[in-house]
């Protein structure tokens, strides 16, 4: 049976709830919410004078009305040491989601730790080290003593370059401007550590480059440009299941036809219409469905490519859009350069495209007509190019880039209104480093590990066994390595901690890791390492991030942090500290004194140093200003403060000067080169089956939180894999059977979910998941920028079991919504 | 029926077949609650036994419009034909669940092909033959399924609802 919370009433937010300001810490589109809190033994009542909302909750209230929370928006957490109700809600008011919540956003409250109710109990509450041969709470001043002495050792005897880092690069939760920089002034700034890797990928670099490098930042639209282009380009994005409220707030409105009022107001006499939208997907997802239900079919091209094909379709594009003489002549030649060199050095004939990607010429002629072809009395047609991990994570992620913004440049789409080329972005953004001091293409961090460099690694808020290629033997390499030093600490006692790191230290030598996991749960990861640090997250500390059209907010704190959790930015200060003091109690004086300037008591003193001091427009922006600005807050970059409002920027490039010193966009010559990864076309020789892979709805991420929620472990039990029935009866399966996906590179499971418009061979796994990891499949290869190719994984597909019991239950059925 | 309007007018487009709001007022007069004298406060909330049809009411895969347990809160009887995990009736095979989405309070429309309860509004699904497990969609809990009760004479009551109904921060108003 279907999971049921049998609650049949909620506490009322009385008229006092004290409220805050929230940002959901999930996926990039940064929904508003607000939080309300109020004492355990106090309540609201139905009487529209006793409740927050001002209305009767007596009667049965209307669609969509903001006066209604299900049990996943409600908790008891502490807040300055006392237990409160707390309700977490979508807020109306916000421009982002107009109220709407998703189904990760809309559980924020419920997945809060709560002592209260048993929620999230799998929380670190206190750091962690390895002692007597497993994992055991110690104080911070232990923990971080055990960290700063040994990375000293190391540094001491390798230098900076022994010491391996991962971190998150990002917004959100496990992220935000804070700790960016608490992390990046310890690493880029009193160390220039170059062998230190993003969350997602095995080396520290941009998943963009080529957007970067040619001039023109990737989040460079408004979310309402989706509302007022004639054509939408999706590439690689499956925007309903996650970038659900962007797509629903903004997409939506346009393909159904009701933002044709907003388009007057801003076009005036040009023509405008219903909005059309290109889907370029291997797959066909639930995002089709939806904008075939809105839009009707005629206005929908789901373009099915063979997969990892997206640069011959585009070249195709530009080819054929400048063969037509539909390009913007006048932008060119004002903000860009290299127009004719890369036209002739990419030209692909429609017959050439069709034949790489699968496509018909009239396919690709067509969609080259609703880019690109003018609008009567021959207006420019106004299209946006939005793009993510189909492209990001594909075959040729830099040429791939890069021929996709040809398209948006030739056509004049990018800083004006209907426009911009996009990524559409996986958490929020909230990056303010130091320059990183490595080279490019930076150091491969992941193969250096297993190939047994680095001596001591610290990890913070990643998890390489559930989110990295080659996965499977990664986990091999990285478990031999960590527990030779495991075994080490077990030979002196605990407490001699001269002893303890000599024994530490000799351990490495004989080819030893050292791990420190900062986080806020346990991890797979953390299974190897040797001292865990707890940290808080969004709502448990003051965090600020910016979305996909760089909204910048401030969610503030509106409860306490389990235990003894810090924010990472807190933390790496007080690594610092206890690395300054050891340096110091060596003599080293002035290697020491490069760990000053993080004498920070909060995570606000972190975000002034940071964002406040060295961020453009940074300025601007305070803690106050922005709290100030609710959840609406401002567009990145911060141009000034007037009236009591910080005044932002709506669109990137709108006066047409690019990020290059002449302001000019450069064209990219992008020739297809076939699958460019090496090993991925003989993989694809050599096995049977194509394991697509990426996200699906109810999931987030990698599953850290929802692993402990019932609501979604009773929907997800195991990651799922989309099949074809003709595919599943040629491996004799049935719904909800587990089965092994195999190949060269490693091993994994999935459940097997029947999907008729599932191409034959060709799957689609829910990745990064703890019970199932998609990576421990996917090869090594990266491409020249050390950017992994996720997407194009071959292996071969064989039954494990009948349905485990989690699994008999489940609704098999097509996720698309469907009348009849 | 204020909010019942309500729910109408948000129903906005695609009115679809089957357990449609438009039924509510047919049905209502039949399974007005009768309201207890104030009595002192219970823990849980306290659940009419309300009379929704008859066994022979019900034909397999035709869904019947009901309300539960309130006029203004829409619904449906589904006898599928087939056993299933707290079904009722001769043939276990009969189930009642709420129409409104509990993600943002849309009509849910039935789809007789592959039995499944659907949103205009935003897409959500849910299984009727799984519990009211949500398929795939925005809710953040499954569908709130009734608690029912034939007894001899085949009248089927619902007594009781497994999920907090959208709208309302009580199921007993």
């Amino acid at each position: 049976m279907a999971f049921k919370r049998q609650i049949g009433r909620l506490p009322i937010i009385p008229k006092d709830a004290k409220q805050f300001n929230v940002v959901c810490h999930y996926c990039i589109v940064g929904c508003g919410y607000k939080a309300y809190t109020w004492p355990t033994n106090k309540q609201g009542g139905t009487a529209a004078a006793d409740n927050v909302f001002g209305v009767d909750l007596g009667a049965q209230q209307p669609a969509e009305t903001a006066a209604w929370y299900p049990p996943s928006m409600y908790n008891i957490v502490q807040q300055n040491g006392e237990d409160v109700h707390i309700v977490i809600k979508p807020d109306q008011d916000c421009v982002v989601n107009s109220g709407l919540g998703s189904v990760r956003g809309a559980r924020i409250a419920e997945m809060s730790y709560s002592r209260a109710r048993n929620t999230q109990l799998q929380r670190l509450t206190d750091p962690m080290v390895w002692r007597y041969g497993q994992m055991q709470p110690t104080s911070w001043d232990d923990a971080l003593d055990l960290v700063a002495r040994v990375t000293v050792a190391v540094l001491n005897e390798q230098g900076e370059d022994g010491l391996f880092v991962s971190a998150f690069d990002h917004g959100g939760a496990g992220g935000g401007y804070e700790n960016t920089w608490g992390t990046g002034k310890l690493y880029f700034g009193a160390m220039k550590v170059k062998n230190i890797r993003i969350h997602n990928r095995p080396a520290y670099n941009s998943e963009v480059h080529a957007t970067r490098d040619m001039g023109v930042g990737e989040l460079n639209n408004c979310y309402e440009d989706a509302e007022l282009a004639d054509t939408i380009v999706a590439v690689g994005t499956n925007a309903l299941e996650t970038q659900t409220n962007y797509f629903l707030n903004r997409w939506v409105p346009n393909l159904r036809g009701t933002s044709i009022q907003k388009k007057k107001a801003e076009f005036g006499s040009e023509p405008v219409e219903q909005g059309r939208i290109i889907i370029v997907d291997p797959r066909r997802t639930v995002t089709v469905n939806a904008c075939e239900v809105e839009a009707g079919k005629d206005r929908v091209m789901h373009l099915a490519i063979n997969s990892g094909t997206d640069l011959a379709l585009f070249n195709a594009w530009l080819t054929y859009i400048g063969q037509q003489g539909w390009t913007d002549k006048a932008f060119i030649a004002a903000s860009t350069k290299g127009f004719d060199a890369a036209l002739a050095a990419n030209k692909t004939s429609l017959e050439d495209a069709a034949r790489i990607t699968g496509l018909t010429a009239d396919q690709i002629r067509q969609s080259a007509e609703w880019i690109a072809q003018p609008k009567t009395g021959g207006a420019r047609r106004r299209t946006m190019f939005a793009y993510e991990k189909g492209l990001i994570w594909g075959n040729d992620n830099y040429r791939t880039n890069g021929a996709l913004v040809n398209v948006a440049l030739a056509t004049g789409n990018i800083g004006r209104p209907g426009g911009g080329c996009v990524r559409m972005g996986g958490h929020q953004e909230g990056y303010s480093r130091p320059d990183y001091p490595g080279p490019r293409p930076a150091p491969y961090v992941d193969q250096l590990l297993i190939s047994g460099k680095g001596s001591v690694h610290h990890i913070w808020g990643c998890d390489h066994y559930k989110t990295t290629l080659n996965a499977f033997k990664f986990k091999q390499a990285y478990k031999k390595r960590t527990d030779l030093v495991k075994d080490a600490m077990l030979t002196v006692p605990y407490g001699d901690r001269d002893a303890m790191v000599k024994a530490i230290m000799d351990a490495i030598k004989k080819g030893g890791l050292f791990a420190v996991d900062v986080d806020i749960v346990p991890t797979k990861i953390g299974e190897a390492c040797h001292v865990w640090l707890p940290a808080a997250t969004s709502g448990e500390a003051n965090l600020t991030s910016m979305n996909g059209e760089r909204r910048m907010r401030l969610t503030e704190r509106y409860m306490d942090p389990p235990g003894q959790a810090m924010p990472d930015c807190l933390i790496a200060a007080r690594i610092a500290n206890h690395m300054e003091r050891v340096l110091r109690a060596q003599g080293k004086a002035k290697y020491a004194d490069r760990f000053k300037g993080f004498d920070w008591k909060t995570e606000e003193d972190a975000f002034m140093d940071g964002y406040h001091g060295h961020e453009k427009g940074g300025q601007f922006v305070t803690y106050e200003r922005l709290r100030a600005m609710g959840t609406n807050g401002f567009q990145e970059p911060a141009v000034d403060f007037k009236d009591g409002k910080i005044i932002g920027t709506k669109r990137l490039f709108a006066d047409g000067k690019f990020n290059k010193p002449d302001g000019k966009a450069v064209f990219m010559e992008t020739k297809w080169r076939g699958l460019e990864a090496p090993g991925k076309q003989a993989e694809k020789t050599k096995w049977p089956y194509l394991v697509n892979n990426g996200r699906t709805n109810v999931v987030w991420q990698n599953a850290y939180l929802d692993q402990d929620n019932e609501f979604v472990m009773d929907r997800m039990p195991f990651p799922l894999i989309q099949m074809n029935p003709q595919d599943m009866a040629d491996i004799k399966v049935k719904a909800g059977d587990l089965v092994e996906i195999y190949n060269d590179n490693g091993s994994t499971q999935a459940m097997v979910y029947p999907t008729t418009t599932a191409r034959r061979k060709e799957t689609f796994m829910l990745f990064a998941n703890p019970n199932g990891v998609q990576g421990n499949v996917v090869s090594p290869g990266v491409n020249e920028l050390i950017i992994p190719n996720y997407k194009q994984t071959w292996a071969a597909i064989r039954k494990l079991s009948d349905a485990p019991e989690g699994a008999r239950q489940l609704s098999f059925k097509s996720l698309e919504y469907a009348t009849a | 029926m204020k909010g019942c309007n309500a729910l109408i007018d948000a129903g906005r487009r695609k009115f679809l077949t089957g357990a449609s709001v438009a039924a509510v007022g047919a049905a209502a007069a039949a399974v007005m609650p009768t309201k207890a004298k104030a009595a002192p406060a219970t823990a849980g909330v306290v659940y009419p036994s309300n009379r929704l049809a008859n066994v022979h009411d019900l034909k397999v895969n035709e869904p019947l419009s009901v309300t539960y347990p309130d006029a203004d809160a829409p619904g449906v009887l589904i006898k599928l034909g087939t056993r299933v995990p707290s079904g009722v009736g001769p043939d276990s095979d009969i189930v009642g669940f709420s129409t409104i989405c509990p993600h943002k309070g849309f009509p849910l429309g039935y789809n007789k092909t592959d039995r499944t309860l659907n949103c205009p509004g935003h897409y959500s699904r849910f299984d009727v033959e799984a519990g009211g497990q949500q398929t795939w969609g925005h809710a953040t809990q499954n569908l709130p399924q009734y608690m029912l009760r034939v007894d001899a004479n085949g009248d089927i009551y619902a007594e009781g609802i497994d999920e907090l109904l959208y709208g309302r921060l009580s199921n007993v108003l």
